[in-house]
């Protein structure tokens, strides 16, 4: 059973909608700002990634009942995202007496709606329970954005949320390409999301991995595979893509973006070089291995990757493990980019983020360029040719992706696309 | 406030938690919440929360139970303004 892609939507700090995201990506646009709110709070890194909602976006996706009291902003994200995707796919939610029994979503979170749970929290301490209101479980719930997608669209299939820190999007790609392979759903809308905000990113400034001189400079500040990276820069968003069976999208005339060809996902187990908040490398090689071996490829097929790179010196072991895995280094080492130089690390937002970003680069015809490492670490220039690694957007027409995001808890997830040609 | 004045005050409040296929208009003293208008039965405890803050009262759970078309909410918030003076 063969799985593609038939719609995608994006909520990314560069660009809301697919229309804006690309054209930043297109042209090396960062949505790296700095925030006053974290500088008063006194946080070491002041700038991050958010996405720039609009009350028209807002107006667009949710209802005045919904709208009141919503202070959750990875599930606006994350609705804004599946639905754009919904419809980029050319479907519709479904009619007020039946779901769509084939249909499903997943789409995964790190927490959900951080701010209305603070919210909740002073209203309990000060004795108001009851003034919570009717809607702070499901703000709250890590299963509320799969539960909201599920219930406006209609879909009566599986409706879940995956949790797997950093690698949490491109998981739940997978998750949904195994159960289209299996049979048990035609359509599955997947992705996930992250809220922006102190609350979020206040854990990682306390862990000091995150860049604090940059402060004046944000658009140079998100530095992966880059000689002075220092720390990543907190994000925020939400990406969601349609998968479908091969069959079903045929069937129904959809524009397919491209074949979800396999994927594989593991963890490192904390052993070797490998803990909570490392990635043991034989764990990172081991899953790009698996997934190639479920897209059934050989190792000199991929041509283009997409890499986790988030801007700590963690970036040359995570090239050097591609190239293992691989049996490739220098000039016969795939092209490789990372969204992260434009977006910051969208945490549980980033695999399906960098998945749209990945994927958009089949029908643009281009390899996006990684922004801020003219300085490319030294390490890493051992293992790549310079060429490799573009510096601004260039002219290719890849046939095959591979997209790897590697999370906190020694978790991995690699995923191959593939060019999607008519038989 | 009038009677009247309570009756289109309530009918504002209830407004945001209609069904999109329940017009305002259709709202009577009669009307109830849950079997006619089609309002979410978690939606009571948000329009209970809207009521408390427009006058400055507050229902217990016993109201809550009780309130279920508008001429109960309207009993209620009378009752509650009189208790209040």
């Amino acid at each position: 059973m063969r799985v593609v892609i038939t719609g995608l939507g994006v909520c990314a700090p560069n660009g809301v909608g697919l229309t804006n995201f690309t054209h930043s990506l297109k042209y090396g646009i960062c949505g790296i700002s700095f925030h006053q709110e974290l500088a008063d709070l006194g946080f070491g890194c002041q700038i991050a990634g958010k996405p720039e909602i609009t009350d028209f976006d807002m107006d667009n996706n949710f209802t005045p009942l919904e709208r009141k009291g919503l202070n959750s902003s990875g599930l606006v994200y994350g609705f804004i995202a599946g639905a754009e995707a919904w419809a980029d796919a050319g479907l519709k939610p479904m009619g007020k007496d039946k779901p769509d029994w084939d249909s499903g979503v997943i789409f995964g979170t790190g927490i959900l709606g951080t701010d209305k749970f603070r919210e909740s929290i002073h209203l309990i301490d000060s004795k108001k329970t009851r003034r919570l209101g009717s809607t702070s479980v499901m703000q709250t719930m890590a299963s509320g954005i799969s539960a909201y997608l599920g219930g406006k669209l209609g879909l009566g299939n599986q409706i879940t949320t995956n949790s797997s820190a950093c690698a949490t999007g491109t998981e739940a790609i997978i998750l949904g390409m195994e159960r289209i392979r299996s049979r048990k759903a035609k359509i599955m809308l997947v992705g996930s999301c992250s809220d922006s905000g102190p609350y979020i990113w206040g854990g990682f400034d306390a862990m000091r991995i995150l860049p604090t001189q940059y402060n004046s400079d944000p658009l140079r500040a998100s530095r992966p595979m880059s000689a002075t990276a220092a720390g990543f820069v907190p994000g925020s968003g939400a990406g969601a893509l349609v998968l479908e069976s091969l069959d079903h999208a045929m069937a129904r005339g959809a524009t397919i973006y491209a074949e979800v060809l396999g994927g594989a996902v593991n963890s490192g187990g904390q052993r070797g070089n490998g803990s909570m908040t490392a990635p043991n490398s034989e764990g990172v090689q081991r899953c790009i291995q698996a997934a190639l071996s479920d897209a059934n490829l050989n190792k000199n097929e991929i041509d283009v990757i997409n890499g986790h790179l988030t801007a700590t010196s963690k970036d040359a072991d995570e090239i050097s493990n591609w190239s293992k895995a691989l049996g490739r280094s220098g000039k016969d080492f795939p092209y490789i980019n990372t969204t992260k130089s434009l977006v910051g690390h969208c945490l549980a937002a980033s695999g399906s983020v960098e998945a749209v970003a990945s994927v958009l680069q089949f029908k643009e015809e281009m390899v996006f360029g990684n922004s801020n490492c003219d300085d490319l670490h030294p390490e890493i220039l051992k293992r790549v040719d310079v060429t490799k690694i573009p510096l601004k957007t260039i002219s290719y027409n890849p046939n095959m992706i591979a997209k790897a995001s590697f999370g906190f808890g020694d978790v991995n997830a690699c995923i191959i696309f593939k060019a999607y040609k008519p038989d | 406030m009038t009677n009247q004045s309570h009756y289109e005050t309530l009918k504002e409040i209830v407004k945001i938690y209609l069904p999109e296929d329940v017009s305002i208009s259709e709202v009577t003293e009669e009307s109830n919440f849950i079997s006619e208008l089609n309002i979410n039965s978690a939606n009571l405890v948000d329009i209970i929360l809207d009521v408390e803050d427009a006058y400055g009262i507050t229902l217990e759970n016993e109201d809550m139970e009780q309130m279920k078309t508008v001429k109960d909410a309207l009993r209620i918030v009378n009752q509650k303004l009189l208790e209040k003076q």
